[in-house]
């Protein structure tokens, strides 16, 4: 035992040199661990054995393996790419431009509901009123159920209109309805006036929602590709098992961070695409710009991932962790209608949220073809929620 | 005498204490030589995974000195894992990888890794290279999970409880393969709550309980403490449970107890105790069902040191 004792300060300084060379960075050499001296253990190669993986054939395998395990799993493909297409073509459909709403008019039965339907038949807006005759009560339960957007009790010469101000189209249908009756009883305008029409692809609601659609996406596949993805990693102790190699850290985040990148590239052609040959979207923008926000959201959302994930231990705590930091934005942020809705002092705090930003940019580069440049704030915005959530992930995250 | 450099992993005062509250390992000390299989042998909790992760470089110890081929943790750790070869207690590993893809994976973490298909033959995988990991089987699954270890081409060997759960064709060829490994010159530490396992694969055992080394030594030596120790079992036709007494006293005989309706008798020398016990058996005019001797275990001398079985229910 002494003898093993004695030897010890002499180990002691080898390994104080070999930390000091790490320290200037060079690389180690096994021959450091065998000091010439030191009987070398019979190892299970010859110690000059060369070094035959390359720097970053770590980082080209992980992000394979990544790409592999997620285009492995048919949910994953559905959820990311399926998805955003049907939600795109049903909403689409539901919600495409029809030439005017045509006002559904419950007209209430009564001796003078005949003359009332003549009048409105007599309108030049004819075409835009829809009007039914139907008993009192049941007009106004349907009403009540929404399958009518007015009802009209004539009342003497004039008429009755019971409509829901809360209800737009309600309230368009009062004014539309009052407006053919007015003018087909003999009403002059005192003001002349003309329209022109215009529905040119940019102010549809698709045009509207296919931006909104496709940052919803990157942030919901940055947070569970990511932030499930990793859960599920350290849940099943491979991410321990990773760290007991020589991986490089940094390798394993990188390729992480490659694949959002490849994934996104994916869901912006295939959406926009989408957009452009289903429902003739225009894209006024570069698709450089585009290309560079839609990176700047997938890494932002891959970095609120990260964090997400950073301590949890089980993929139950983690979808929860998800959900609650994606349902604000999925109401808040302008995805399937305009935070305009909301009350004017929240906009500056709905604004500072990350998709908010990422809609508003994709919005302006797609719809307006605004260049970078002009959005520097939203773009801030964005490289502030990645560079904290990143920041703060590396300080708090737990390989093992 | 061990010289410094011969001393694989060694370990002084070894504690972890969870939360201020739980004491996984209490004060361990440990030295493995180069070359050697060394087993870690205990009941489940206490405390041997704990103690070879922090040997691992994945758990920081509460206090205490760890030196793995005379290099710790702090100054080399990339260099210590290049020469590591780890399997974890129940990793999952991919499940939608293939074989082959999993480990051409964790090869390529190693700047000097062995070759796959040469490792795969290893561990009787090659035809299963491209199948999904989710597809294997159990005992396929964990001599993957060596197989991870393997192919780092590494020098020393850690293995937490690398045959939980197989069958016994495939324990048997995990023994095999950690032979092998020990014959090219590598060094193992390896868990187990099986006495079987580590009497025939290791070179020298600790037996740890409650996070203490409370016996350490080759397995002949550990049961040597015993005294010595043969087992002379046998079964003779009308056994009747109160003449148990009556067997201890044979000579040499140590004590006596009933197992399965057989007798058991510990033995100092069964050459003088087998001759008095078929004496006394022809005596009293029964006859031999059965008998047995074996040499006492390593269960044995758990049971010894601590009144438990290993792997008490």
């Amino acid at each position: 035992m002494s003898k093993h004792f004695e030897a010890e300060p002499e180990n002691r300084n080898s390994q104080n040199e070999n930390s000091k060379s790490d320290t200037h960075g060079s690389e180690f050499r096994d021959s450091k661990l065998e000091s010439p001296a030191s009987p070398v253990h019979p190892i299970t190669g010859p110690p000059d054995h060369p070094i035959i993986t390359g720097r970053w054939k770590s980082y080209e395998l992980l992000l394979l393996a990544r790409l592999k395990e997620m285009y492995r799993e048919p949910e994953v493909i559905f959820w990311v790419f399926i998805f955003p297409i049907l939600l795109a073509l049903g909403l689409g459909i539901a919600f495409r431009n029809k030439p005017a709403d045509v006002c559904r008019v419950a007209l209430v039965a009564g001796p003078e509901a005949a003359q009332a339907m003549e009048l409105l038949r007599a309108a030049s807006a004819a075409g835009s009123v829809h009007a039914e005759v139907l008993p009192a009560a049941e007009a106004f339960n349907q009403f009540r159920l929404g399958k009518y957007d007015l009802v009209v009790t004539p009342r003497g010469a004039g008429f009755e209109y019971l409509y829901d101000p809360a209800r737009p189209e309600s309230v368009l249908a009062r004014s539309v309805t009052d407006d053919a009756l007015q003018l087909a009883a003999g009403r002059k305008d005192s003001l002349p006036s003309s329209a022109r029409v215009s529905s040119e692809p940019g102010a549809r609601y698709i045009d509207f929602l296919i931006p909104g659609l496709l940052g919803m996406n990157l942030m919901n596949s940055g947070m569970w590709g990511i932030g499930f993805a990793l859960v599920d990693l350290r849940q099943r102790k491979l991410l321990k098992r990773f760290v007991a190699s020589p991986m490089r850290r940094s390798d394993f985040l990188l390729a992480l961070a490659s694949s959002r990148l490849v994934l996104m590239l994916i869901e912006l052609v295939l959406l926009l695409g989408f957009g452009v040959l289903v429902f003739h979207m225009r894209v006024a923008g570069s698709w450089v710009s585009i290309l560079i926000i839609s990176a700047a959201g997938a890494l932002c959302f891959g970095g609120v991932g990260l964090l997400t994930a950073s301590r949890a231990q089980k993929i139950e705590t983690v979808s929860g962790l998800i959900n609650l930091v994606m349902m604000p934005m999925w109401i808040l942020s302008g995805v399937f209608f305009s935070y305009q809705r909301f009350p004017a002092f929240l906009h500056p705090l709905i604004k500072a949220l990350p998709l908010t930003a990422l809609n508003d940019a994709l919005r302006a580069a797609i719809l307006e073809g605004a260049p970078l440049s002009h959005q520097p704030a939203r773009l801030l915005v964005l490289g502030l929620w990645g560079v904290l959530s990143y920041l703060l992930a590396l300080r708090w995250f737990r390989w093992t | 005498m061990m010289r410094t450099m011969d001393v694989a992993v060694r370990c002084r005062g070894l504690r972890k204490t969870y939360k201020g509250a739980v004491e996984a390992v209490r004060g361990l000390d440990l030295e493995i030589h180069a070359g050697e299989c060394f087993g870690l042998l205990g009941p489940n909790g206490a405390g041997k995974t704990t103690t070879i992760e922090i040997l691992e470089g994945l758990l920081e110890p509460t206090s205490g000195e760890i030196e793995i081929l005379g290099n710790n943790w702090r100054t080399h750790n990339r260099q210590l894992r290049e020469l590591l070869g780890i399997s974890l207690q129940e990793t999952r590993l991919a499940e939608k990888l293939t074989v082959r893809e999993t480990l051409e994976l964790f090869a390529s973490f190693y700047r000097r890794p062995r070759d796959i298909g040469e490792v795969m033959e290893e561990m009787a995988l090659t035809e299963k290279s491209g199948a999904w990991v989710g597809k294997l089987s159990g005992g396929q699954k964990q001599r993957l999970a060596a197989a991870t270890a393997l192919v780092a081409n590494p020098r020393i060997l850690f293995l937490d409880e690398p045959t939980t759960g197989l069958d016994p064709q495939s324990r048997r060829q995990l023994w095999e393969v950690i032979r092998q490994f020990q014959q090219r010159g590598g060094t193992v530490l390896l868990t187990t709550h099986y006495m079987d396992e580590a009497e025939r694969l290791c070179d020298r055992i600790a037996i740890i309980d409650h996070g203490l080394t409370i016996a350490s030594g080759t397995p002949s030596e550990l049961i040597e403490q015993l005294g010595g120790h043969h087992m002379v079992e046998f079964d003779a036709s009308g056994n009747v449970p109160g003449e148990l007494e009556a067997w201890r006293s044979l000579p040499g005989v140590e004590a006596v107890h009933e197992e399965d309706g057989r007798v058991v008798l510990s033995v100092r020398e069964p050459h003088e105790t087998i001759p008095a016990l078929l004496a006394a058996i022809q005596n009293r005019q029964k006859h031999l069902l059965h008998l047995t001797t074996r040499h006492a275990s390593l269960e044995d001398v758990f049971v010894h040191l601590t009144g438990r079985h290993l792997r008490e229910e």
